[in-house]
C-alpha cells in the first residue's frame, strides 16, 4: 500500500512538472511537509495546552503558588501535608471512592438489565431507547443538578410521594448519611450512555449461538450465564472501565447540590470539588496542582489495574 | 454514519421470531413503560412545575396544573441583573465556534493521521491517544495561568480558542475512525489525476464524511452547551456569564423566594439540548454505541 502510495505522489508531482533538480527537498516536503502543515493545529495544542501545562504542573506541585507571587519551590511539602496533615483530602477521596463503587456498578447492572430486555425483538424499541438515554444527554447540566436538589429536599417531591405510601423520608440533601445517594440515584437515572454500548454489544453476539442452545435443551438463565456474559465481557469491560474514569471526575451535580461546599459535613465533597476550592476559592495552586497528580496517579493506577485483572475475566473470541 | 459502515453495527437485526409467549410480552412492556415514567417523571414535573402558579408547585406530585400560566418565565427571564437573553446568547455564541473549531481543527488532524504518510506519524498518534487518557485538572492550572497572562480571563476565548488547537483529541480519534473506512482507492485515483493532499480532504474526505463531522459538530454543541466548570472558571463578571451559570446564580440569589422562575429557566436551558435529540437522535445513539461515548 505505502509503495503504491508513492508512487502516485511521485507521478502527480511529475505530472504537474516540476523540475527534477529541486530534488531532494522537494520530495521530502512533498512526502511529508503535507502531513505537519495539517497536524499544525493539533501540534501547537498538543504543546501549547497539554504538554506544556502538563510539565507546569508537575513543577507547581512542588510550589507554593498564589497567582500573585511567583511560585515557591517548597519541595514535597504540598505532598507531605496531602499525605498525613489534610482530613479535606481524605474526607474527599473516602466520599470520591463511595460514590464510585456505589454509583457504577447500579448504573451497569441498569443499563445492562435493560439492554437485555429491550435486544430480544421488543417493539418500539427506538421509543424506549430514546426515552432511557434522553437523561444521559441532560444530566451534565446545571437544570438537571437544580432540579434533583429540589427532588431530594426535606419538602421536595421525593418525600411527598413517600408520604403518599405513610413513610416519612429525611432530609436527604441537608443530611450528611445520605445526601451521597441523591448523587447516586443522579448518575444511576443517566444509565442510558452504557446501555446503548450494551445494546449494540448484545447485537454482536449471533442468534444461532442461541437457537443451538436452546435445541441442547439449555434453559433461559443458563444461556444467559453461559452465552450472553462471557460474550459481553469486553463491553462490560469497556464501560466499567469509562464509567469509573467519569465517576472519579464528576464535578457538576456535587457543586450545584451542595452550592459549592461539598456539605454537610464534606459528604458530597467529591475530590474534583476540593481541588476546585484549593485552586480557585483559596488560591493554592500549587497544592492545588498535588491534588490534580493525585488524581491522574489513581485514576492511572485503576486503570492499570483493571487491564491487568482484564485477562482473567474478560473474554476476547478471536 | 454511513449505511455501509455503521448498519452491522447498530441497524437491528431482523427480530429473532417471536418465541416469546403474549403474556411474558405484556410484562415485558409493562415493566418497560414503568421505567419509562420513573425516567421522565422528573423533567415532565420540572416542565409542570415551571407553568403553574406559584402556590401550586410543591403542593402537588401530579404532573397535570390546574392552570396554565407562563408568568414564572418572565419573571425568571429578568429576575437577574443580566437577563437570560443575555445568558443565551453568550452560551450560543461559545457553543457555534465551539463547534466550528471542533470540526475544522480535529478534521484536519484526523486527515494526517488516517490518510498521510509522514515521519513521525505513529508517534504524534500514540501521543493524542495518551492525551486522551490525562484528566484535565493536570492541565488546568498552568492553562489558568497561561490565560490569565494573555488577559483573557472573563472573555470567551479561553473556551473558544483550545477548540481551533484540536484540543478535544476525543472528535479526532473518532474522525480517524471514519476516514480510515472510505476506500483507498478514491485518493489514490485523485492523486493519479493530480490532486494534492488539501484538494483530497476538501473534495473528497470532508464531503464523504458528513455523518461523522454531524456527530461531532452535535456532541459539541450539547457538551458545550451544559458545560459548567470552565465558564465557571473563566467568567467571572455577569455580562460574560452563559447559561448555566446564570442558571447557578438564579439558585444562590433566590434560594427559597422564586421557584417557579427557576424551574421555568431550567427548562429553557434544556430546550436545545432536547430538540437536538428530537432530530438527531439516530446519529447521537449510532455515535455511542460504535465509539463508547461518554455521558
Amino acid at each position: 500500500m505505502a509503495a503504491v502510495q508513492d508512487s502516485a505522489v511521485a507521478i502527480g508531482a511529475g505530472a504537474r512538472g516540476r523540475p527534477a533538480a529541486q530534488g531532494r527537498f522537494a520530495a521530502l516536503w512533498t512526502k511529508h511537509g503535507a502531513g505537519y502543515m495539517f497536524l499544525l493545529p493539533w501540534l501547537v495544542g498538543f504543546f501549547g495546552l497539554t504538554l506544556g501545562p502538563a510539565v507546569a504542573s508537575l513543577y507547581l506541585s512542588f510550589t507554593s503558588f498564589d497567582l500573585i507571587r511567583s511560585p515557591e519551590w517548597v519541595g514535597t511539602a504540598n505532598y507531605v501535608r496531602i499525605a498525613t496533615a489534610d482530613p479535606k483530602f481524605a474526607a474527599s477521596l473516602k466520599v470520591t471512592f463511595l460514590y464510585v463503587v456505589l454509583s457504577v456498578p447500579f448504573k451497569l447492572a441498569f443499563a445492562l438489565f435493560v439492554a437485555i430486555l429491550l435486544d430480544r425483538g421488543v417493539k418500539g424499541l427506538t421509543v424506549y431507547r430514546a426515552i432511557f438515554y434522553l437523561p444521559s444527554l441532560l444530566g451534565g447540566s446545571v437544570a438537571i443538578a437544580v432540579l434533583w436538589r429540589q427532588l431530594f429536599a426535606g419538602d421536595g417531591l421525593i418525600n411527598s410521594l413517600l408520604a403518599q405510601f405513610g413513610i416519612e423520608g429525611p432530609s436527604w440533601i441537608s443530611h450528611p448519611d445520605y445526601s451521597i445517594w441523591t448523587l447516586v440515584v443522579l448518575s444511576v437515572w443517566q444509565f442510558g450512555s452504557p446501555m446503548i454500548i450494551f445494546l449494540a454489544g448484545l447485537r454482536q453476539i449471533p442468534t444461532d449461538m442461541y437457537e443451538a442452545a436452546s435445541l441442547d435443551g439449555a434453559s433461559k438463565f443458563r444461556q444467559f450465564y453461559k452465552i450472553t456474559l462471557p460474550l459481553l465481557t469486553p463491553v462490560i469491560f469497556f464501560n466499567a472501565v469509562v464509567q469509573t474514569i467519569e465517576a472519579f471526575k464528576a464535578f457538576t451535580p456535587a457543586f450545584i447540590i451542595s452550592g459549592g461546599t461539598g456539605g454537610p459535613i464534606n459528604s458530597t465533597l467529591f475530590y474534583t470539588l476540593y481541588l476546585y476550592q484549593e485552586a480557585f476559592g483559596n488560591f493554592r495552586m500549587g497544592y492545588a496542582s498535588a491534588l490534580a497528580w493525585i488524581l491522574v496517579l489513581i485514576i492511572g493506577l485503576f486503570t492499570a489495574f483493571s487491564f491487568l485483572t482484564s485477562r482473567y475475566w474478560v473474554h476476547y473470541d478471536d | 454514519m454511513t449505511d455501509a459502515t455503521m448498519s452491522s453495527i447498530t441497524a437491528p437485526p431482523p427480530p429473532p421470531a417471536g418465541r416469546r409467549s403474549p403474556l411474558g410480552s405484556v410484562l415485558i412492556h409493562t415493566g418497560l413503560i414503568a421505567a419509562s415514567i420513573a425516567m421522565l417523571y422528573p423533567l415532565l414535573w420540572m416542565l409542570s412545575a415551571s407553568v403553574r402558579p406559584e402556590d401550586e408547585i410543591f403542593a402537588s406530585t401530579t404532573l397535570w396544573p390546574s392552570s396554565v400560566d407562563f408568568a414564572s418565565y418572565v419573571r425568571g427571564w429578568f429576575g437577574l441583573d443580566v437577563s437570560f437573553g443575555r445568558f443565551t446568547w453568550n452560551s450560543l455564541v461559545i457553543a457555534v465556534l465551539t463547534v466550528a473549531g471542533n470540526v475544522i481543527a480535529c478534521s484536519l488532524a484526523a486527515y494526517a493521521f488516517a490518510r498521510l504518510r509522514f515521519a513521525g506519524r505513529n508517534f504524534w498518534f500514540a501521543m493524542m491517544l495518551g492525551t486522551m487518557m490525562i484528566p484535565y485538572h493536570v492541565t488546568l492550572i498552568p492553562q489558568y495561568v497561561l490565560f490569565l497572562d494573555l488577559g483573557w480571563v472573563n472573555t470567551i476565548l479561553p473556551l473558544v480558542v483550545p477548540k481551533f488547537l484540536a484540543s478535544d483529541a476525543f472528535f479526532i480519534f473518532l474522525m480517524v475512525q471514519f476516514f480510515r473506512g472510505i476506500p483507498r482507492e478514491l485518493d489514490e485515483a485523485a492523486m493519479m489525476d493530480g490532486c494534492g493532499p488539501w484538494r483530497i480532504y476538501w473534495k473528497i474526505m470532508l464531503p464523504l464524511s458528513l455523518p461523522v463531522l454531524a456527530t461531532a459538530a452535535i456532541f459539541s454543541f450539547i457538551w458545550t452547551w451544559d458545560d459548567f466548570f470552565g465558564p465557571l472558571i473563566y467568567l467571572n463578571d455577569m455580562n460574560t456569564y452563559t447559561i448555566q451559570l446564570g442558571l447557578r446564580t438564579f439558585v444562590d440569589s433566590s434560594s427559597t423566594s422564586d421557584w417557579g422562575g427557576l424551574f421555568a429557566m431550567s427548562t429553557l436551558s434544556l430546550v436545545p439540548v432536547f430538540f437536538f435529540f428530537l432530530f438527531f437522535q439516530r446519529l447521537l445513539i449510532e455515535g455511542i454505541a460504535t465509539t463508547g461515548m461518554k455521558r
